[in-house]
């Protein structure tokens, strides 16, 4: 289907078919009406999209009571910081933070390592078994993670590493889809290089290491991010590798504000307000990285 | 799967440069390997083993006290006709009424985002991408209780709505199935004829009651936070798709709405394809927003079966049923990842669809023929 696309455009066209070039032309008045109306739908559709992130923050300064009366408003009529106060002060807030950024740091460092070491070892080196461990991988892939719950406590439990920091981030630190990304990312370096390195007796390692990973560095940043997000807003693993109090995490303890002990119905600020800050790291690494999430063809093309 | 293809012995006849690469290979790969078998093939094994076992939670289930049972458990959610066949029903008849809907939802709203903002010829493509891919980066987690607030009885949405004059109902406390408040039908018992039969101690009448209100908020959710993700999916195609087609379509008088059905549309079939697996593969596995949100109620109407599995274990201690369920759920899956393969495979475009596309061609060649000094 694609391909009898790209063969009649080649056969047709002289040039390839890039973008054509703009040719500075007044638009017919029915199409600057096309252009207006498509604009205020864009628009209509982006404050439906932002409108409730708005709504968020805002709440986060109102008091209980203003919450429940008047929730559409952005201006608080009285800008209250408590519940703010009570999430740092009085609530195990800060530790939950805390622990999230220690698992998302140690899961994000372990996965990228770990993940190249095997992307490069399937593109480039060959060995006995390599299908075998490439078969494995894909089959990961095929297993939902829902279905992984029960088994994996069940696990941790028999390794004696349940309800532990282990637990928490050894589980996470494989992920088969970073492993085809590097993978497909290393086969696209021209293996001169690693060649030249080789004649001159660097070993395996050596060349993996000072040589081939910093050209990698868009595929590195892709996989930064994919588990960053994944680990800083994972849930279901870590309901079923810990119990105890200190070691919850973000996603676990705000869930347990929504659901738990807070659950009157009012409290809006609060748990608004616990959401809110949960979402600033992952949005903080998306805006830095925008430009590479927003070019999915980015990393499959050396820069 | 092919690895030893002829062509990798060409190159060892470099002698011993390649000399050790084995070894590296085994230990490059080896963290993957282990961490994926400690924690993906055993625990499946593992798991397989106690949904066909009596165990009960205590101690190790390979211990001598456990016993092989059969099919006891799996016979016990699908046609034990107690509390744990019903319970199972309920949740397969909830998320499949969330996948019946959010699937072409997500489907089509997202195509409909990527095809507006590609079309945006002036500036601010970059913020309506960014703000339609924004709540795909929130965790769910944060979502759902912002979602909670958006949809209480005082909320965003019911204010929002009475300003036109309808009142909204209690969302997350409403356990009504929306057909059945399309039909009128508020919560007395349906016709005899299709509450006498049932399946899964489901009975056909509460099957088609379509999802609870409690659900539906959860399935403009699902909406809400997958849309931008896979409008970025459309976008990249769209953008591999050159203009030519449709500026031909467009000298052959072609409006707007046929250039999209007969000419993006084709082109775009694959990733349509991918879109609607992913979202069949992400929709059967709900369960972060119920664990937050609302823990099944109202009136178990929110229960979905990757919930069930995880309340039937760790809650109620049935650690046989909740594997039991999880396979199941692993089966109904793998069905729709192996439908999409199947329909996935390479197949001649059909005639009616490929005359007006052939017409294109021409005319763009036509056209390009003119363009020529």
């Amino acid at each position: 289907m694609t391909t009898t696309t790209a063969l009649t455009q080649e056969a047709l066209f002289d040039q390839p078919p890039d973008r054509p070039a703009r040719r500075p032309r007044r638009l017919p008045p029915g199409r600057l009406t096309m252009q207006v109306l498509l604009y205020v739908l864009l628009i209509l559709l982006a404050i439906i999209y932002i409108f409730p992130f708005l709504v968020q923050v805002a709440t986060s300064f109102k008091t209980d009571n203003e919450a429940t009366t008047d929730a559409v408003s952005l201006i608080p009529a009285t800008v209250s910081f408590a519940a703010y106060e009570r999430l740092f002060t009085r609530s195990d807030f800060p530790l939950w933070f805390a622990n999230s950024a220690v698992v998302t740091v140690l899961v994000t460092l372990g996965r990228v390592f770990f993940v190249s070491l095997a992307g490069y070892a399937l593109a480039r080196l060959r060995f006995r078994g390599r299908g075998f461990v490439f078969a494995m991988v894909v089959g990961v892939m095929a297993v939902p993670s829902v279905v992984l719950l029960i088994p994996k406590f069940l696990v941790l439990n028999q390794l004696g590493i349940y309800d532990s920091y282990a637990g928490m981030v050894i589980p996470l630190l494989v992920d088969a889809a970073g492993v085809f990304i590097m993978k497909n990312f290393f086969e696209s370096i021209p293996p001169s290089v690693e060649e030249q390195a080789r004649i001159d007796g660097a070993g395996t390692f050596r060349i993996f290491w000072s040589i081939v990973l910093p050209m990698a560095r868009p595929a590195v940043v892709t996989i930064v991010i994919l588990s960053f997000q994944g680990s800083w807003n994972e849930l279901s693993h870590f309901i079923v590798s810990t119990q105890s109090p200190e070691l919850t995490t973000l996603t676990k303890g705000v869930a347990s504000l929504a659901s738990g002990q807070l659950s009157q119905g009012n409290q809006y600020p609060l748990k608004l307000a616990a959401a809110a800050i949960m979402t600033i790291p992952v949005a903080v690494m998306f805006f830095i990285f925008q430009k590479r999430i927003m070019n999915t063809t980015e990393g499959a093309v050396k820069e | 799967m092919a690895t030893a293809a002829p062509a990798s012995h060409r190159s060892r006849s470099s002698g011993g440069i390649r000399r050790g690469e084995g070894a590296a290979g085994w230990l490059f790969t080896l963290p993957i390997v282990v961490i994926l078998g400690l924690f993906l093939f055993i625990p499946v094994l593992m798991a397989l083993w106690v949904s066909f076992s009596d165990w009960s939670g205590r101690g190790s289930p390979l211990s001598s006290t456990v016993s092989f049972i059969g099919l006891d458990n799996y016979a016990a959610i699908t046609t034990g006709g107690g509390l744990a066949e019903r319970n199972f029903g309920i949740a397969l008849r909830n998320n499949a009424w969330y996948v019946l809907l959010v699937v072409p939802l997500q489907t089509a709203l997202s195509l409909f985002l990527a095809v507006l903002v590609n079309r945006a010829v002036l500036r601010g493509r970059g913020f309506f991408r960014t703000a339609f891919y924004f709540p795909s980066v929130t965790s769910s987690v944060a979502i759902t209780v912002l979602w909670l607030f958006l949809f209480s009885t005082t909320g965003v949405i019911n204010e929002v709505l009475s300003w036109i004059g309808i009142a909204g109902p209690n969302w997350f406390n409403d356990p009504r199935g929306i057909v059945h408040i399309a039909l009128g039908a508020g919560g007395e018992p349906g016709p005899a004829a299709l509450t006498s039969g049932q399946f899964l101690g489901v009975t056909w009448w509460d099957w088609l009651a379509g999802p609870s209100v409690a659900m539906t908020a959860f399935i403009l959710m699902a909406v809400f936070t997958t849309s931008g993700t896979f409008m970025l999916l459309f976008l990249a195609a769209l953008q591999n798709i050159g203009a030519e087609l449709s500026e031909a379509a467009m000298m052959d008088g072609a409006n707007a709405w046929q250039r999209f059905w007969l000419i993006t549309l084709p082109q775009l079939r694959p990733t349509l394809f991918t879109v609607l697996t992913l979202g069949l593969i992400g929709c059967w596995q709900v369960f972060d927003q119920i664990y937050t949100g609302t823990q099944g109620a109202p009136g178990k109407t929110t229960i979905t079966p990757a919930y069930l599995s995880y309340t039937s274990a760790f809650t109620d201690q049935q650690w046989g049923i909740g594997a039991a369920i999880s396979f199941i759920l692993f089966l109904i899956i793998i069905v729709f990842t192996v439908f999409q393969r199947w329909a996935l495979r390479e197949r001649a475009v059909s005639m009616r669809r490929r005359r007006p596309y052939e017409q294109a061609v021409a005319a763009a060649a036509a056209a390009r023929g003119k363009e020529a000094p």
